[in-house]
């Protein structure tokens, strides 16, 4: 049963969340993006990744967390997702951690649909809880 | 070999591929015999060889294939079912026609060969009548001779059993080409294989001489240099398209090296990145030009068409070509190969005049079709004319009025050029139009279509009695476009050169002579004619609201720039911030995230690395309606601006309101979902509120809005509410927030808001079906409204009002 699993993590909010590594392209600073109009909220803006234009998606807003302080930059972890790669925006990258499924919990009924279709469950980490996100859920708008 | 090269070559190149398929098709075929697709691909392959060769007089090569298509015609209409022995006889066919390639292709003819042996196998194959008995050996040369000479007729006279097909078409040979020209656009390739009149084809297969043929060798591997499919190679476009977005970032970052370069004095960096910058121009260029062709690799196969074509019709034409090496992207190349080859035929078949005609109207009894080609403003023009009668105008007019495509009085209005245009309509040609109307506009509505496709426009000139010119306007390549930088709200966007059709800027002092209203919709009048105005801040939602001229305080007034545009046939003019520059830009697609919203064509990189929005100019025009069946400028308010909105997002937050009745409000009115605790709504006036984010959001019950809005609630009656959590939209609407509690947010959808029912009560626009149910949408400025409704009630009571005031 020791199915272990590498997970890239990263803080939005000050809670801990984890995507599968492999589903992660890259991780690159935080730079200007492209504002669209009439675009879902979700939707921060447009990035140039190495000339390849990229919607960056705020994670906040997908996940129903408070907007991050307007001084705060946030982190871009690049994705890929079912339609090419996604830039989804978080507060900090943390660690690359390694978890086996026995510390895996689905999330709670109390979380909302929406958020319980984001977020497939915790892992309990030794001294906190890791958010497992789906990238898939979590690229769509 | 002489000018006839590089067709040759380009048909020894496409011939190799389609062998190389045809070997591994068969193989397939054998194992699963009743596909019918790989049947129809094999079938196809052997046609298109055996077209070619018939139209490059290769007489044994068609002869070859001509027997073996017609047993796997067999086989695809099912009268035969494949076998070992067709198997191998249709593999022993490839085989040969591989030699007679390769001779072909070492010696530019065919060589001596008998492949009567083989053809009789086929020929047995097919079991015609007299066909020999089943179990004599194929290779045997006294029943393969009698079955040649019964199935496929006299080989030794000449003329081969192809030939003979072709002559007993000979008779309407005129009719026959005229299918395949109108076809041709249809991309079926069993028809577009057959180049050349079958009579045509018949004279050629007898006039080959024989010595000629003779003193060829079929050594095979002889010949010195690399093969012809040695020499090129196929690659896939998407492989150029991901070398192109290299080095379109190369560029980039060759861009930042040089200023950091320039800004030192260090020649150790200095000189490599002089370097660089000269080998990336050179590289950019190199990937370029990979996806650019001359125009002249498809118009050379034209001067053999319409020789061919007009022997079979018994006209004389001199084709001249002007801007062969007139270069354009290979995709581009190969979308208007059909059209132009249609286009060329139709000159060819119903343009130009018979030579005796021609001479008693005083011309030349040699026609001229002319191809020119050449770049102007970032396209191609591409123009076929020819010197014949031109167009009937009052025929195409009588056909488009019997046609119903126009109406008489519609007519009567129409300018000569635009009757001659009227042919680029769809349903315009038919059959009939064969002995009608010259033959023209065959088709031609497909032509336009696929030339639009492609971005392009076409139209036609037609002066009676001097002739008809075609001109289609291509852009360079589809991945690289010209287009107008321009601003709004500090963002740029750019706009494709393609619509745009004139700067105009109005400066403060002319402005209030420039632009007026009409009930609430601007329009500028532009020499005399009134063009109705696009704001694109105001449809992109950004920045301020520019002045709009007339209320405008004289104070602000600024110049206003337009963008004059035109989106299907209509044009409007776009007000932007500023108008930058003119720029190639570099197409990038948009993540499905942003496909649905139809003002934008794509995403660029600009020169400094930023990202720019390419605008789509026919979604602005829809969006704003400037293109729309009825024009309904007039009636322009707050409900009808919602709903205007409604109608071109489509897309609706879903809710029920009490009694589990389906409502719906705009998305695009939407700011957030929020649920709100019971306990954290207060009581302001006889209104809810709540603290959101730092300020006080008033809350509109949907139910309260709706139903009690006859009488005005005494304040008593306002009860805060009872349950835990409430389901509330935050609403923006003219920067207003409110907070509307709904009984249950339910879904968001798009949704063509059809049918629709006139509203039954106030604050809603109208009724439709949605997701199979009755659904309302709201009017949001009315709810508002009524929201204020209640103001007066607050000012008669002066401690509401002073608490009102504290808020």
């Amino acid at each position: 049963m020791a199915n272990a699993r590498q997970f890239c993590t990263f803080y939005l909010n000050h809670l801990l969340f984890g995507v599968e590594s492999q589903k992660i392209q890259e991780v690159v600073t935080y730079r200007e993006l492209r504002p669209v109009p009439l675009a879902p909220p979700a939707v921060s803006g447009l990035m140039n990744l190495r000339g390849q234009v990229v919607v960056a998606l705020e994670l906040r807003r997908q996940l129903e967390l408070p907007d991050r302080l307007a001084d705060l930059k946030p982190v871009c972890l690049v994705v890929r997702a079912a339609g090419g790669a996604v830039c989804l925006l978080a507060d900090e990258v943390g660690n690359v951690v390694d978890v086996e499924d026995e510390t895996f919990e689905p999330s709670p009924e109390t979380l909302s649909p929406r958020l319980r279709s984001v977020i497939l469950g915790v892992h309990k980490l030794e001294h906190e809880l890791m958010h497992v996100l789906d990238t898939d859920r979590a690229c769509e708008v | 070999m002489n000018d006839s090269d590089d067709i040759v070559r380009e048909f020894l190149v496409e011939s190799y591929e389609n062998l190389d398929r045809l070997d591994r098709d068969l193989l397939q075929l054998e194992k699963n015999p009743n596909d019918r697709e790989i049947l129809a691909s094999v079938f196809r392959t052997i046609h298109t060889i055996k077209g070619t060769s018939g139209f490059l007089a290769f007489n044994q090569l068609g002869a070859v294939t001509h027997v073996g298509e017609s047993l796997l015609g067999l086989l695809r209409d099912g009268q035969k079912a494949l076998d070992r022995d067709i198997t191998n006889a249709l593999l022993a066919m490839v085989d040969t026609v591989r030699q007679i390639l390769a001779s072909i292709e070492a010696t530019g003819s065919e060589g001596e060969r008998n492949d009567d042996g083989l053809i009789s196998r086929l020929t047995r194959l097919q079991g015609l009548p007299e066909a020999a008995p089943p179990a004599e050996p194929p290779t045997e040369p006294k029943a393969a001779a009698a079955a040649a000479a019964a199935g496929a007729g006299e080989m030794s006279g000449g003329e081969s059993s192809y030939a003979a097909a072709g002559t007993s078409k000979a008779g309407n040979a005129k009719s026959e080409s005229f299918e395949v020209g109108s076809f041709m656009i249809t991309n079926e390739p069993a028809i577009t294989a057959c180049p050349a009149p079958p009579a045509v084809m018949a004279e050629k297969l007898a006039a080959v001489p024989a010595d000629e043929a003779a003193d060829a060798q079929p050594a095979l591997q002889a010949a010195a240099g690399p093969s012809a499919a040695d020499r090129t190679i196929r690659l896939d476009v998407s492989l150029l398209d991901r070398l192109m977005n290299l080095v379109g970032e190369l560029v980039l970052a060759r861009n930042q090296i040089l200023q950091f370069a320039n800004r030192t004095e260090d020649s150790g960096l200095l000189l490599p990145s002089q370097r660089l910058n000269l080998i990336t121009s050179e590289l950019q260029e190199g990937v370029m030009k990979t996806r650019m062709q001359p125009i002249g690799n498809i118009w050379n196969k034209f001067p053999r068409t319409v020789r061919d074509l007009a022997l079979g019709c018994g006209k004389q034409v001199r084709v001249e070509m002007e801007g062969q090496e007139t270069e354009l992207d290979k995709t581009l190349i190969e979308a208007i190969k059909d059209p132009l080859t249609h286009l060329v035929r139709n000159a060819v078949d119903h343009g130009v005049e018979r030579p005796e005609v021609r001479q008693a109207a005083g011309k030349n009894p040699e026609g001229r079709l002319a191809l020119r080609a050449f770049h102007e403003g970032g396209q191609v023009n591409i123009e076929i004319s020819d010197d014949g009668a031109g167009l009937d105008q009052e025929r195409i007019r009588n056909k488009a009025i019997q046609k119903g495509l126009i109406s008489a009085e519609q007519a009567g209005r129409l300018t000569d050029r635009e009757i001659v245009n009227l042919v680029f309509l769809p349903g315009f040609s038919t059959a009939e139009k064969l002995t009608n109307v010259s033959g023209r506009g065959v088709g031609m509505d497909v032509v336009k279509t696929y030339i639009e496709k492609i971005g392009g426009t076409v139209e036609l000139q037609s002066r009676p009695g001097k002739g008809v010119m075609v001109r289609m306007k291509i852009p360079l390549t589809l991945a690289i476009i010209p287009a107008l930088i321009v601003t709004s709200a500090g963002e740029r966007y750019a706009v494709p050169q393609v619509s745009l059709l004139e700067l105009v800027r109005v400066e403060p002092a002319a402005e209030r002579n420039g632009i007026e209203m009409i009930h609430g919709a601007p329009v500028y009048r532009l020499r005399g004619r009134l063009l109705p105005l696009v704001y694109l801040n105001r449809e992109l939602q950004v920045g301020s609201e520019p002045s709009t001229a007339v209320e405008g305080d004289a104070g602000d007034v600024q110049a206003v720039n337009i963008v004059v545009l035109e989106a299907d046939g209509r044009q409007f003019g776009l007000v932007v911030d500023f108008i930058n520059d003119t720029e190639e830009i570099v197409v990038k697609p948009l993540s499905k995230h942003l496909k649905s919203i139809s003002v934008y064509a794509g995403a660029t990189i600009m020169g400094d690395g930023k990202v720019a929005l390419i605008l789509d100019v026919l979604g602005l025009a829809r969006g704003s309606r400037i293109l729309t069946e009825g024009r309904e400028h007039g009636r322009a308010g707050a409900a009808e601006a919602t709903a205007e909105a409604a109608a071109r997002q489509q897309k609706l937050v879903l809710f029920s309101g009490p009694g589990a009745s389906r409502m719906a409000v705009p998305l695009e009115l939407l700011a957030r979902l929020e649920n709100i605790p019971g306990a954290q709504v207060e009581r302001s006036g006889n209104q809810w509120v709540t603290q959101y984010r730092g300020q006080i959001l008033p809350l509109i019950r949907v139910g309260h809005a709706l139903e009690e809005r006859r009488h005005l609630p005494a304040l008593d009656d306002v009860q805060l509410p009872t349950t835990a959590m409430l389901q509330v939209l935050v609403l923006e609407h003219e920067r207003q927030s409110f907070g509307l509690v709904v009984h249950e947010i339910l879904d968001i959808v798009e949704s063509a808001l059809e049918p629709r029912s006139p509203a039954t009560r106030a604050c809603v626009l109208h009724s439709s079906v949605i997701a199979d149910r009755v659904t309302e949408l709201l009017d949001v400025p009315a709810l508002l409204a009524a929201g204020e409704r209640y103001e007066p009630v607050l000012a008669t009571d002066p401690n509401r009002a002073e608490r009102r005031a504290d808020t």
